[in-house]
């Protein structure tokens, strides 16, 4: 996913001599293809991500459109106020690529988690948020991002995902993805958390529990509209989200169905008001959260008791 | 190397001469008007931003966003009182709005912004962005061409700041020879002096270190900051830092490097007078 990213950013960067790169410190070799063929839009800055964010903001405010990347917690949580006043309060066009969004990188410990950047950004004014769920989905992601004003987040997750995206289903930023009907419970999740909800929900349907998924690869903003349709006459409503119960998607969908006056009970899915003490792999972090589709079945399962008790 | 006088003690500083007063007046006017304001931080920068506007920026006042202009960032943009007093000078916006700063309805707030405020170029305030923004409009300016010079005012406090380092790292490593930081080395920081607080020196060294030509100078002395700001530069080449010695509250006798006066709000309208006083009267 983050290649397609990058690759795709290359693209628009041959199409259009207003996009430039400003990367980090990124792995040897990361589109060397961008720095051979166009080496004065092309910048690699080192391990300074206040700086990176601010000098993004100085050529934005010149009419470029830069394309960010580093690791996601530290495009966030790092230059958080870089991010703030330099690009949502001038209200740029930066895109701000964050590698490892979530558990991705688990083996390295909580310091290169990103669990929390969701609800970091989604407070910001301006801030469009994207997570997407494959590679596929990614490239057009990037491909639409043309048309967003302002500055925008793509969330990464580790790549080599199962594509599960569909080119006929469309892509808007901001349109959420009805990926399948709504049964007694619908799915809204965000990020590879679809994929994880495709196979819930398949899982619930062999037991006879319809369940539908409502994908966000857009946390914000949010569509609303179609969540409200989505979850008008469902049982329950699930989130489930790679991220912190806290200021993430399900977050943000507790208060859009508040605002539009949808009482209906919501279970939320997520990682709790802790930093992950365990190590492991992506997978094995979100099997200790219930994020798996096995444990993800379970939840609904209890809950849905619940509702009918 | 200390240009036009020394660093530490200077028997016979140049007197202000009516326009450094004059300018000064605006501050006051609008310190006025909005009943607050970072006085002492404006005043020292009052030569800096008159040369700068007078005799070497590049700019059109009744086309603020002309491609071709040079860049002017006040990075320590709690002296805006300082920028808004030249802005108006020259025609940016008419000076009677200077009245009305930080008004509820004034585009002239307690620090600059980008986008309400003609011939502001960035929203500042927030210490320690400025240099970096600099930096991306001096690496636009390089990709298209342009011979734009860009000029970013920090204060001496703000420089405590690690992003000012990470730009001055990045600047130095680009070789950007028409970016120039400038500091406002009044020597007090809002608490009191920057040695006690965090000090500096070897300040002109630790730019060089960065890969900056730097110099020293007066920040008062006209001048010499017009011959140091006029230089021609290449565009490749080393970005200049110039360390402005200057003195905080700078025309106010009463004021002059008095940590108190970093921020005033509520002055009586006694002190107000003697504002106006010091500076050749109301006008």
């Amino acid at each position: 996913m983050r290649k397609t990213a990058l690759d795709t950013a290359f693209e628009l960067a041959r199409g259009n001599p207003r996009v430039v790169f400003i990367g980090s410190d990124l792995g040897a070799g990361t589109l060397k293809e961008f720095q051979r063929t166009l080496p004065d839009r092309f910048f690699m800055e080192g391990v300074a991500e206040a700086n990176i964010i601010g000098m993004a903001a100085g050529l934005a405010l010149e009419g470029f459109i830069p394309f960010v990347n580093t690791i996601a917690t530290f495009i966030t949580r790092r230059c958080y106020e870089q991010v703030a006043v330099d690009l949502c309060l001038h209200h740029l066009p930066v895109r701000l690529i964050g590698n490892g969004g979530g558990l991705v990188y688990a083996p390295l410990g909580p310091t290169h988690l990103a669990i929390e950047d969701i609800a970091l950004l989604r407070a910001l004014p301006g801030m469009t948020i994207v997570a997407p769920v494959d590679a596929e989905e990614m490239r057009r992601a990037v491909r639409k991002s043309a048309e967003v004003p302002g500055p925008l987040y793509f969330r990464l997750a580790k790549g080599g995902d199962p594509v599960v995206s569909r080119e006929d289903a469309g892509f808007e930023i901001g349109r959420g993805i009805l990926m399948r009907e709504p049964g007694r419970t619908l799915f809204v999740s965000t990020g590879v958390m679809t994929t994880r909800c495709l196979a819930a929900a398949g899982e619930l349907a062999a037991r006879g529990i319809g369940a539908g998924v409502l994908h966000m690869h857009t946390v914000k903003p949010l569509d609303a509209a179609l969540l409200a349709d989505c979850a008008a006459g469902v049982d329950l409503v699930v989130t489930v989200e790679e991220h912190s119960l806290i200021g993430g998607l399900g977050s943000a969908v507790l208060e859009s169905l508040s605002a539009d006056g949808i009482a209906v009970p919501v279970l939320r899915l997520g990682i709790p008001d802790v930093f992950p003490a365990k190590y492991g792999s992506q997978d094995d972090l979100l099997e200790l959260f219930g994020l798996q589709p096995p444990e993800i079945v379970r939840a609904v399962l209890g809950k849905l008791r619940g509702v009918y008790d | 190397m200390v240009i036009g006088c020394s660093m530490t003690s200077t028997p016979d500083p140049v007197p202000l001469d009516e326009r450094s007063n004059a300018l000064r007046r605006r501050v006051v006017e609008a310190l006025e008007g909005g009943g607050r304001g970072h006085i002492g931080s404006s005043l020292s920068l009052i030569e800096i931003v008159r040369v700068l506007y007078d005799d070497v920026l590049r700019f059109r006042a009744d086309e603020p966003r002309w491609p071709l202009r040079d860049r002017f960032i006040l990075s320590k943009g709690h002296g805006c009182l300082a920028q808004y007093a030249i802005l108006a000078d020259k025609g940016f916006f008419p000076a009677e709005e200077l009245k009305r700063f930080c008004r509820r309805d004034s585009f002239l707030g307690g620090h600059p912004e980008y986008g309400k405020i003609p011939g502001v170029e960035a929203s500042t305030g927030a210490l320690g962005h400025g240099l970096s923004i600099g930096l991306g409009m001096a690496l636009a300016a390089r990709i298209e061409g342009r011979d734009s010079r860009v000029f970013v005012v920090m204060g001496d406090g703000e420089i405590n700041e690690g992003s000012v380092w990470e730009a001055a790292m990045s600047a130095g490593k680009h070789q950007l020879g028409r970016l120039v930081a400038i500091v406002d080395y009044n020597k007090l920081q809002s608490y009191g002096p920057n040695d006690e607080v965090q000090p500096l020196e070897p300040l002109a060294d630790k730019w060089r270190a960065f890969r900056f030509e730097a110099v020293e100078v007066d920040g008062h002395d006209v001048a010499v900051l017009r011959r140091t700001l006029s230089a021609p530069r290449p565009e490749r080449g080393p970005p200049l830092a110039v360390i402005c010695h200057t003195v905080k509250g700078k025309g106010l006798p009463f004021a002059e490097g008095i940590a108190d006066w970093h921020h005033k709000s509520n002055l009586p309208a006694a002190d107000i007078a003697a504002m106006y006083d010091a500076l050749g009267g109301r006008g």
